[in-house]
């Protein structure tokens, strides 16, 4: 087994200064299924990771984490093997672990303002989480107590990572919570988006379950805005909270765009992650592609190449019109791509998709880039270099340059104002639209974020619900 | 989630009836839209237009032809069984309203989305002049239920076993002709059907709709897969349709699109066939 090096300035000062490293797959071997790459701490290496913990009396970790979990109390608990204690603790603020000790971009966050990066690296918080939740589960998780019932009922639209976290407090907080899914799976992208091997969906399920346990009802092929208007809901219910994602996938609106072999990244990781596409003994299919071409520097372009490498393509290249430090992808999802062999193309766009006869694509016709001035928002924007036009060739292009809010939530609703973007206007502190009684956060509010920024708004969405309910 | 098929019988060669239950969806559905259904656990979604509702039954009728495994599979099961998945209504509503004349064509299978439209535009106080055609006079469905909720009922079939000898769209530019004013002509068909039928009707003074039948997973408008190109612009047909201005749409990129699974299709078909001989389903 290979063990993932980790960079350390001070190889010379004390071992305690390294952090303990995680095994994984060895990329030569991963780059040909599916499993989960990396593949947790066991106890041993929980206990010597934990021990590294200055238990600071003014913990910062905590402030860097959106929905501040107990983090020197659970490490300590961990340090005393009390492992049901620690994952109660964790449990207490964050209701989806397991998911988070895995995707999570702990080194913008809490561990971003872990003292000890400061002289050498920060304590794995993410990977003590993320041992927590899988001893509880391998352990059986305990079944959480049901609170009294306050008779105020709620809705909650979209079982995505906002969705959840919103419905399982509310649901501690004893309000009878109803999640109404378009989909026939919950977890929003959490289920359709990223891949088996960075979150297995067995701990999705495993995660809603317990959400299921607290007393959550779900309703699987729902889609509100057209089986019910938004309107309607608030009218059943006493507060609604709108978790409905953004969706919406954006395309470049270059020539070719809709030739055969053409995907969106959502609709080619639908494939691939909800449909099992991967699998043979599933019926639906995807384009298996010798040489595939994804266009974008996220998460979501990362996932599609290293699915399609998966999927048996010859070579997968990632196309991106700014430079590496600029991707917006994690640090780690890139580090693995380079490892299981996707070829980077930095400063590069695509200016022209070309077809076969039938129709079907068979390269990509790309415009080398160069960074110009800082535009408004302070990144650099890239500028075409004239005449530096050359093609790769492609049978499968995955277009993964964002998302938007999906509309279909708003028909026949009047009342919910939205920016231009399609986002809905809502309160940074507590979720609150123009509407009375409905509440949003997630995607739909910022556009395309993080799984544990959803998590953010929707727990404190949860709370101003509450209040809201009980006229705190 | 289960939904429980309540009737199920062969309407005509290979092409299936069935009634599901579906409270939820029946009582939202309008004419022009649709469902998409999954079988079980390993199988994919497909998309199946509403042929017909009972919003006191809470009952959803669909009408599919036996093409590829799903279709074949779905064929396979009986009134009293279940459906994992079954997802609407979908889509646009059909734009009904009352316009004076309309010319209501439907094609094979596709009777069955024009059904639910007919009764909708008879409701709405047009005068419904209904065309409907098959290969031959056995493949034909709906016929009564097309007489009932016309004002009046063409039949077309390409082998001349059962009415014109010939195609639907002959029946529509002979009454193009005839001087009759018609404000619309709604054509619902395999796409080569549709594509003919608005090349026959453009240079008249007529509105053109057809209800486009893209390849779809989600089927509400988080992947682009059934994207088609209207007027120059691309258009997600299970959102922004299935119901578009014929003379605005790309037909040649809808039918290359269609067949991009083709090879795997065929696939699936033969494997599945060979699996029913050896008895293991």
């Amino acid at each position: 087994m290979q063990l993932n090096e980790e960079k350390n300035e001070e190889k010379t000062g004390k071992a305690k200064k390294e952090r303990t490293p995680m095994p994984e797959q060895p990329a030569d071997e991963r780059r040909k299924n599916f499993n989960e790459v990396t593949l947790g701490y066991t106890k041993e290496d929980a206990l010597a990771e934990a021990s590294r913990c200055l238990a600071c009396k003014d913990p910062k970790c905590v402030e860097g984490c959106p929905v501040n979990v107990d983090i020197p109390g659970f490490i300590e608990l961990i340090c005393e093997e009390d492992f049901e204690g620690a994952i109660e603790k964790i449990k207490d603020t964050n209701t989806l672990p397991a998911i988070c000790g895995r995707v999570c971009p702990q080194e913008t966050q809490c561990e971003a303002l872990c003292v000890l990066g400061k002289k050498a690296q920060p304590v794995a918080i993410g990977r003590l989480e993320r041992f927590c939740a899988d001893y509880d589960s391998q352990k059986g998780a305990k079944v959480p107590e049901v609170t009294k019932s306050t008779g105020k009922r709620v809705a909650v639209v979209g079982s995505g990572p906002a969705g959840l976290t919103a419905a399982a407090d509310l649901a501690k907080l004893g309000h009878k919570v109803t999640i109404f899914e378009s989909l026939h799976k919950s977890g929003g992208v959490l289920s359709y988006g990223i891949p088996e091997f960075r979150l297995p969906k067995k701990i999705v399920q495993q995660e809603i379950e317990y959400i299921k346990q607290l007393g959550v009802e779900f309703k699987p092929n729902y889609i509100i805005g057209r089986i019910k208007t938004l309107d309607e809901l608030c009218d059943e219910f006493d507060a609604v909270f709108l978790g409905t994602g953004a969706g919406l996938p954006n395309f470049m609106g270059i020539p070719g765009e809709n030739f055969s072999g053409v995907y969106s990244a959502n609709e080619f990781l639908t494939r691939v992650n909800l449909m099992k596409a991967y699998d043979p003994a599933y019926n639906t299919r995807v384009r298996l592609g010798k040489h595939v071409v994804v266009v974008g520097g996220g998460n979501v372009a990362m996932d599609a190449a290293r699915s399609a490498l998966r999927l048996g393509a010859d070579e997968v290249s990632i196309v991106y019109r700014r430079g590496e430090d600029e991707m917006p992808a994690r640090r780690e999802e890139i580090e693995h791509a380079k490892e299981e062999g996707i070829i980077f193309r930095f400063l590069t766009n695509p200016v022209l998709i070309l077809g076969d006869e039938k129709f079907n694509v068979k390269a990509v016709e790309c415009i080398k880039m160069e960074l110009g001035e800082p535009d408004k928002s302070g990144r650099r924007s890239p500028v075409p270099v004239e005449g530096s036009e050359f093609t790769i060739p492609a049978d499968v292009v995955v277009i993964a340059i964002g998302t938007s809010p999906n509309p279909i939530i708003f028909k026949g609703s009047e009342g919910l104002e939205q920016n231009k973007k399609g986002t809905v206007v809502a309160d940074e502190e507590t979720g609150a639209t123009s509407k009375c009684g409905v509440f949003a956060g997630g995607d739909v509010v910022t556009g395309a974020a993080t799984v544990i920024s959803a998590m953010g708004a929707g727990k404190k969405a949860a709370k101003a619900i509450d209040e809201y309910l009980t006229g705190k | 989630m289960a939904y429980k098929i309540l009737e199920k019988e062969e309407i005509a060669q290979s092409v299936h009836k069935m009634v599901v239950d579906a409270p939820d969806v029946a009582k939202a559905a309008k004419a022009g839209q649709f469902i998409i259904l999954r079988i079980d656990e390993l199988g994919e979604r497909i998309p199946l237009t509403i042929a017909d509702f009972e919003i006191e039954k809470g009952t959803v009728t669909v009408i599919f032809q036996e093409m590829g495994k799903t279709t074949k599979q779905l064929a396979k099961l009986s009134a009293g069984e279940s459906l994992e998945d079954f997802v609407g209504p979908l889509g646009t509503p059909a734009d009904v309203r009352k316009l004076g004349t309309v010319i209501l064509v439907g094609g094979g299978v596709g009777v069955a989305p024009i059904y639910p439209q007919a009764k909708a535009y008879t409701k709405a106080g047009n005068r419904v002049l209904s065309i409907i055609g098959a290969r031959n006079k056995d493949l034909l469905i709906l016929e009564d239920e097309m007489r009932k909720a016309s004002s009046e009922l063409y039949i077309a079939t390409d082998d001349g076993s059962k009415g014109h000898h010939g195609f639907v769209t002959d029946i529509m530019k002979k009454i193009l002709d005839s001087g009759e004013k018609v404000a619309r002509v709604v054509i619902i068909g395999p796409p080569i059907m549709m594509k003919v039928g608005a090349g026959v009707a453009s240079p008249y003074d007529v509105e053109i709709l057809v209800s486009l039948n893209s390849i779809m997973v989600d089927g509400t408008g988080m992947c682009g897969g059934c994207r088609v190109t209207i007027g120059g612009k691309t258009k997600f047909t299970c959102v922004d349709g299935p119901e578009f201005d014929a003379r605005k749409v790309d037909f040649v990129e809808l039918m290359n699109r269609l067949a991009m699974y083709r090879g795997e299709e065929t696939k699936a078909v033969e494997k599945y066939e060979e699996e029913c001989r050896c008895g293991l389903h």
